[in-house]
């Protein structure tokens, strides 16, 4: 910028190409990997030219692990849970910024604490809940008496249960149950000038005509970016959908990826491993290099 | 700050509220109270419900010497991989905001680790490190037995932390790049304009403005390091060699979904629950202090 320093350039370059490949040779690893046979892919050292069976391969590891299906589910979760927190947290951001009601700070700060506690750390009790949803409140009825009297006045003895495991909404809801979006569209609310809340008043506009009309369309940058953070974030789930899909047919792309790993006495079969690893890694690459913007954008906002 | 123009129903202005309470109730607190509930109790072998043990949940786990074992796993894992993560980035988002020729590329690229998966780019790792194939495999051959995380316990961390390491350089450089950018130009010009050179302008006014990043970034990289590294355990190492690698959410995971003990891993979950909200408090006592809105 304001001097010359041209050794300081000559290592700021060197240092930032080691970066940069640092952060690439990951990927063109597993690319170069992908394109070779068993033998080639188990040399020593491996030959970074490509290899001429990476269609096969990355076919073999379509069919090994059925990534088709697997495929299909991750972006239906990952739109679930995009679209969930999309929704979800801008209905509760209005309710908490434009409206003053009594327990309204109570509302804010159970949001704000469930921002403290990652699902991977109470995992063990969530799955108890998804495996039957209705359970916490069976629980409140029957210790509150609200079951007996039910069962009392009508005779019919009080049973909910709806179990969730392998369902969409099972992986989908308790990945939406926290509360980064909201603050994001709070904080985002807060700056919206309230000569515009004054003038749609005015004008006769109520509270949903208002959230519809003027709020949402002012918020399409924010929807932007966190609908891009939640996809990643929901695609990338592991532990999650692991624990969920016991069954075959919800089972997400990102947790086949185990059924790559080459068994321990079989033949190293890195070449489709990493066939499949590309596979499962391309669709969130493409969102970060398209919606890159949106990307940075969330990801600094949401944390903040 | 609170607006000054509000809607007059307030009736209507909970039911707005209403969908995102009703999924952290059932999703977050219903869970959370469970796990308090199963730490206090045992569950009884053959169902008949669980009986109250009071804290012994607790006192058997803390005489174990394997839950000791899985902490300093955790923690030499979230010390050195928050450590190499964030010098790694801050090294490189320094230089990339002197703005050479060319740095537009590291903009866009550094970003890209942070998009990908974690057990994705565990596999890839795995076999970028696996010691008969890949490429430790050549230094296994000049020195042979110098490399085998199947076997050896430190590799083993090593190719861990590595795999994580790789994935938060991107995430942490992208904030501290925005708060690097964020530094008024004109303040640096006036350090060049006396004579200070580029590394002690990054020590005297750069670095010191920029704490407020470093601290979030630590509490942030120590609390994802405890979460994220799930899936780089599962598909690295397993949790071995000999539990080398059993990180506390990977112990918690394999006590209560394979050992089916659930008033062990409810224990060790309310556990990490307390270390995670400690390190929370931590952070927003010093994080309310520079948010502010306009």
């Amino acid at each position: 910028m304001v001097e010359r320093t041209p050794i300081l350039n000559f290592f700021t370059h060197l240092i930032l190409f080691a970066g940069f490949v640092f952060c690439v040779a990951p990927f063109v690893i597993v690319a170069i990997a992908a394109s070779h046979n068993l033998k080639d892919v188990n040399d020593v050292p491996m030959s970074l030219l490509p290899g001429s069976d990476f269609w096969v391969n990355i076919k073999t590891a379509w069919t090994t692990a059925d990534l088709g299906p697997k495929l299909l589910n991750s972006f239906i979760m990952a739109f679930g849970v995009a679209a969930g927190k999309v929704i979800v947290s801008a209905l509760t951001a209005f309710s908490i910024v434009y409206f003053r009601y009594p327990g309204r700070m109570l509302i804010f700060w159970l949001i704000f604490i469930t921002l403290m506690l990652p699902l991977e750390v109470r995992i063990v009790p969530t799955y108890a809940v998804v495996a039957n949803v209705l359970e916490p409140y069976q629980t409140i009825m029957d210790l509150t008496g609200l079951s007996w009297l039910i069962e009392k006045i009508s005779g019919v003895q009080v049973q909910l249960s709806l179990g969730l495991l392998n369902s969409y909404s099972g992986l989908i809801l308790p990945l939406v149950a926290t509360a980064t979006g909201t603050f994001l569209y709070r904080q985002f609310f807060l700056t919206v000038p309230d000569e515009l809340t004054e003038a749609a008043r005015m004008d006769g506009a109520g509270a949903l005509r208002f959230f519809v009309d003027i709020l949402l369309p002012l918020s399409r940058n924010n929807m932007a970016a966190l609908g891009t953070i939640m996809f990643l974030w929901a695609w990338n789930q592991y532990l999650w959908p692991l624990l969920i899909t016991t069954d075959q047919s919800h089972a997400m792309a990102v947790t086949e990826l185990k059924q790559l790993i080459p068994n321990v006495g079989g033949a190293p079969e890195w070449h489709i491993a990493m066939a499949g690893t590309l596979i499962v890694m391309l669709p969130p690459l493409i969102v970060v290099v398209l919606m890159q913007r949106w990307f940075v954008r969330g990801l600094i906002a949401t944390e903040k | 700050m609170e607006k000054r123009v509000t809607f007059g129903r307030w009736t209507i202005g909970i039911l707005f509220a209403v969908p995102q309470l009703i999924l952290i109730f059932t999703f977050f607190y219903w869970p959370a109270g469970q796990a308090v509930y199963w730490s206090l109790t045992l569950q009884q072998p053959w169902g008949g419900g669980n009986i109250w043990v009071g804290l012994d949940n607790f006192r058997s786990i803390l005489a174990n010497a394997d839950y000791w074992n899985s902490i300093t796993a955790s923690m030499i894992f979230a010390g050195i991989s928050t450590g190499l993560a964030m010098v790694i980035a801050l090294v490189l988002a320094a230089l990339t905001d002197r703005q050479l020729a060319g740095s537009w590329l590291y903009r866009v690229v550094l970003i890209w680790p942070y998009g990908i998966a974690a057990p994705a780019l565990a596999l890839a790792f795995r076999f970028i490190l696996a010691p008969e194939a890949g490429f430790m495999a050549v230094v296994n051959k000049v020195w042979p037995g110098f490399w085998d995380p199947g076997l050896d316990g430190a590799d083993a961390m090593a190719s861990v932390i590595i795999a994580f390491s790789w994935k938060y350089v991107g995430y942490n450089f992208i904030f501290f790049l925005a708060a690097l950018q964020a530094i008024p130009r004109s303040l640096i010009e006036a350090a060049a304009m006396d004579g200070s050179g580029v590394i002690r302008r990054f020590w005297d006014i750069q670095f010191p403005l920029i704490t407020p990043t470093i601290f979030f970034l630590l509490v942030i990289n120590i609390t994802e390091s405890f979460q994220d590294s799930f899936g780089i355990v599962d598909i690295m190492t397993a949790g071995g060699p000999a539990n080398a690698t059993n990180l506390m959410v990977y112990k918690i995971y394999s006590d209560g979904f394979k050992g089916l003990d659930y008033s062990g891993a409810a224990a060790q979950s309310i556990i990490l629950m307390l270390l995670i909200i400690a390190l929370t408090i931590v952070q927003f006592r010093f994080i309310e202090r520079r948010v502010h809105y306009r």
